[in-house]
């Protein structure tokens, strides 16, 4: 007998991982959450039937999404994470010694719950004296901040079911007012090949676009994700992700990264054509 | 009764699952002669789109199941008898005018009821006694009726067949109605209820009192808006004063012969959740409500207005499941954030006028939708807001009233640009759509007040109907004035 888990990247696409056993299925007030034990993958978070993260390629997206906005402005000090609630973008924030405060709001308890019973690889650092977690709606927690934090990550679910407003025209101008006048947003931006993530992508462009100064994309390759080319939005007041970068400075930390570094920094901006014509017509 | 029954909806699935042959109307045959209809709608709906035949009645001579169903209803709604209604609540409201009033006699309504109200006076002739509603100059809205304009009315036309009351208004002020009903039944008056925006009052705790629970013989019930069923299908409830044979009659009168089952199904079954749910459906939609009010109110810059604003006059109630947002602070008209919600952040919102947006809020919403459009609100104040100074927010003029509706809309006209037409008596109505009030009704002199109304509001986006004319530059006006 051979048990699979299997995710539609369309209607006629799939792709599967075989399971060694199911560690966890439960239902919250919002999602469905199962953990399964895979062989080639490790540990794999799925909400709603949509993969959330394996253990094997979670460090691709976590250090995506955390250092690239660290690099460029390393004075960050306050930072606000929505959702999330698997930690490992958390993980990564605290490994910088300069970061004061960490604001994680998640809307599912239960997803963190079952993250740090799970999988502590990415929760591991939930616990750090920095971080306050608030179990909440994103948009309504930022829309009651001003001029509050140097950073926002937006680590969230697909734009439909409970991180729907989370890919809102005014949850990014809440975030705009929520930020400093040296701030940065940086969000979880969909894929743009298959052509319903294409769309979702597509609109979060044209609606940060249209809010903030800077509004650039950069990706990553993400093995497990639909078509494994994933992309993020950096997002500011006026810091450029590349004129801005300190690389000296970032690379005098010393951190270890396993896919990150400030070459890589410099290259992620360039994008291939049919993105680019994509981003234009958004 | 048994209120768990559906006997309509009930029959339509027994019918679906009899695999009948059809030989009769619709051509569509379930479905099959129209597949992209079908695709879009789903073969569910298409099956049970069928023509009245015996085993599913006639609603325009109820004897089995739709009867039934009416008869629920009535119980539901504490009313002696009730009738499905296929042509909206402006169905509804012609025909508690055209039972209560023949051509020539009079009826007292306020100004600010809905076109469907005066309609029914230009089909059947009779004679409005206008009764000026209060006005809020802060929030530039009409309000409900004055007892003592009621009481002066009544005194001055005695021999009124009918007072129709707006309750509650779409802002959600109410009249005290149990006062209009103790003097229009020592006068021997009927009293009519446009009840449009509250089906709610019969299921739901601590909200205004409803029409048949204040003793009134007719009301026009959209159970539409806000209790659940399809679009376009409504209710008329008649109380223990009304002959509902000769109400049935009226009905027929101007009701299509090929109702529409799925819509007289989706009554059934909305009032068979209003029933057994309706407490626990309006006490969320109080507490997503009350929630957006107070949320909106620390914005700063709107005023989501609620009971503090009754005066036990002609805010005798205010209804709290209604968001009716001022939005003058912020310097923008109503109908400007209505549009800018929609353009730029994919809300809609039932309807903005020059001072005021009004959202519908039901159990259908989520905590999510609720936090989005209070964000929307924080973002467009904090981007778009204005000086106020200089905004014209009254969306009610009073009228003087030369022709009744029906010689007015029937007499010959000419047709003048709006701006030439000052002192001219209007041929038809002007109004803007929604609420559907009209600014000008067939009779009424068209003032500079409201030559200047129409201009300003056509330039702010309000979207205004009603004329012969689709741009409403021109207008009809009564000749030899």
């Amino acid at each position: 007998m051979e048990l699979w888990y299997t995710e539609k990247h369309t209607e006629n696409a799939e792709f599967s991982i075989k399971v060694k056993k199911q560690l966890v299925s439960k239902k919250s007030e919002f999602q469905r959450i199962d953990i399964f034990e895979s062989y080639d993958f490790g540990k794999v978070l799925v909400i709603d039937g949509y993969l959330m993260l394996t253990e094997k390629d979670e460090f691709i997206y976590h250090e995506m999404i955390t250092h690239v906005p660290m690099a460029v402005n390393p004075e960050i000090k306050d930072v606000l994470v929505v959702g999330a609630g698997d930690g490992g973008t958390v993980r990564e924030l605290t490994r910088y010694e300069t970061i004061e405060n960490i604001d994680m709001v998640e809307i599912d308890r239960l997803v963190v719950d079952l993250c740090r019973e799970y999988i502590p690889q990415t929760s591991s650092k939930l616990d750090d004296d920095r971080v306050n977690i608030y179990y909440e709606d994103g948009l309504k927690f930022v829309r009651e901040k001003e001029n509050k934090y140097d950073l926002i990550i937006v680590d969230s679910t697909d734009p439909f079911g409970p991180g729907e407003d989370l890919f809102t025209k005014e949850f990014y101008g809440n975030c705009y007012k929520a930020l400093k006048e040296n701030g940065i947003l940086v969000n979880q931006h969909e894929s743009p090949y298959y052509p319903n993530d294409a769309v979702a992508m597509q609109r979060a462009h044209s609606k940060i676009k249209s809010i903030f100064p800077v509004a650039l994309v950069y990706q990553a390759h993400i093995p497990t994700y639909p078509s494994g080319h994933w992309l993020f939005g950096f997002a500011s007041k006026g810091l450029d992700p590349i004129a801005d970068l300190k690389e000296e400075e970032w690379n005098s930390l010393g951190l270890k990264t396993k896919y990150y570094n400030t070459d890589l920094h410099k290259g992620c901006f360039a994008i291939p054509n049919y993105v680019k014509e994509l981003l234009k017509n958004a | 009764m048994d209120q768990n029954r559906a006997p309509l909806y009930e029959a339509l699935e027994k019918h679906r699952l009899d695999r009948v042959v059809h030989f009769d109307v619709p051509g569509h045959k379930g479905g099959r002669g129209n597949k992209e209809l079908t695709q879009f709608l789903g073969e569910r709906c298409l099956k049970v789109d069928v023509n009245s035949m015996k085993s599913l009645d006639n609603l325009n001579h109820p004897v089995s199941v739709i009867k039934e169903a009416q008869d629920l209803a009535a119980e539901a709604f504490g009313a002696k008898s009730c009738f499905f209604m296929v042509n909206g609540t402006t169905s509804a409201v012609q025909a508690m005018i055209m039972t209560a009033c023949k051509a020539g006699d009079k009826i007292i309504m306020p100004r600010n009821v809905h076109r469907s109200a005066i309609n029914a006076l230009v089909i059947c002739g009779a004679i409005p006694v206008y009764v000026n509603p209060g006005i809020n100059k802060r929030l530039g809205i009409a309000l409900g009726m004055s007892i003592a304009d009621i009481e002066k009315a009544v005194r001055e036309n005695p021999d009124a067949k009918a007072i129709l009351v707006n309750n509650p208004t779409y802002y959600g002020i109410c009249s005290d109605l149990k006062r209009i009903v103790e003097i229009a039944h020592k006068h021997n008056m009927l009293v009519l209820v446009d009840e449009a925006h509250g089906t709610h009052f019969y299921f739901g705790e601590n909200l205004p009192i409803s029409a048949m629970k204040a003793g009134a013989d007719m009301a026009a019930v959209s159970v539409h808006k806000t209790g659940g069923s399809l679009t376009q299908s409504s209710i008329l409830l008649c109380g223990e004063n009304v002959n509902s044979d000769y109400v049935r009659q009226i009905i027929s009168l101007t009701q299509t012969t090929s109702a529409s089952y799925l819509l007289l199904a989706s009554l059934d079954l909305a009032r068979k959740n209003l029933s057994l749910n309706g407490i626990e459906i309006f006490r969320k939609t109080v507490e997503l409500t009350e929630y957006a009010r107070s949320e909106i109110n620390k914005l700063g810059g709107y005023y989501a207005f609620s009971t503090e604003i009754i005066d036990n006059d002609a805010i005798y109630d205010f209804d709290i499941t209604k968001l009716s947002i001022n939005t003058r602070d912020i310097g923008l008209a109503g109908i400007e954030v209505y549009d800018i919600l929609r353009e730029e952040y994919g809300i809609q919102v039932e309807f903005g006028d020059l001072g005021n947006i009004l959202a519908i809020v039901s159990a259908g919403d989520r905590a999510m939708e609720i936090e989005r459009l209070v964000s929307a609100l924080y973002e467009i104040k904090r981007i778009y807001s204005k000086d106020p100074t200089g905004m014209y927010v009254h969306n009610y003029i009073e009228p003087e009233v030369v022709y009744t509706p029906q010689e007015a809309f029937y007499s010959r006209k000419k047709a003048l640009p709006i701006k030439e037409s000052q002192e001219m008596i209007s041929g038809e109505f002007v109004m803007a759509y929604p609420p559907g009030i009209p600014i000008l009704a067939p009779g009424e002199r068209i003032t500079e007040e409201i030559v200047n109304y129409i201009h300003y509001a056509k330039e702010k986006g309000i979207l205004l109907m009603g004329t012969e004319d689709m741009n409403v530059d021109n207008i009809n006006v009564v000749e030899g004035e």
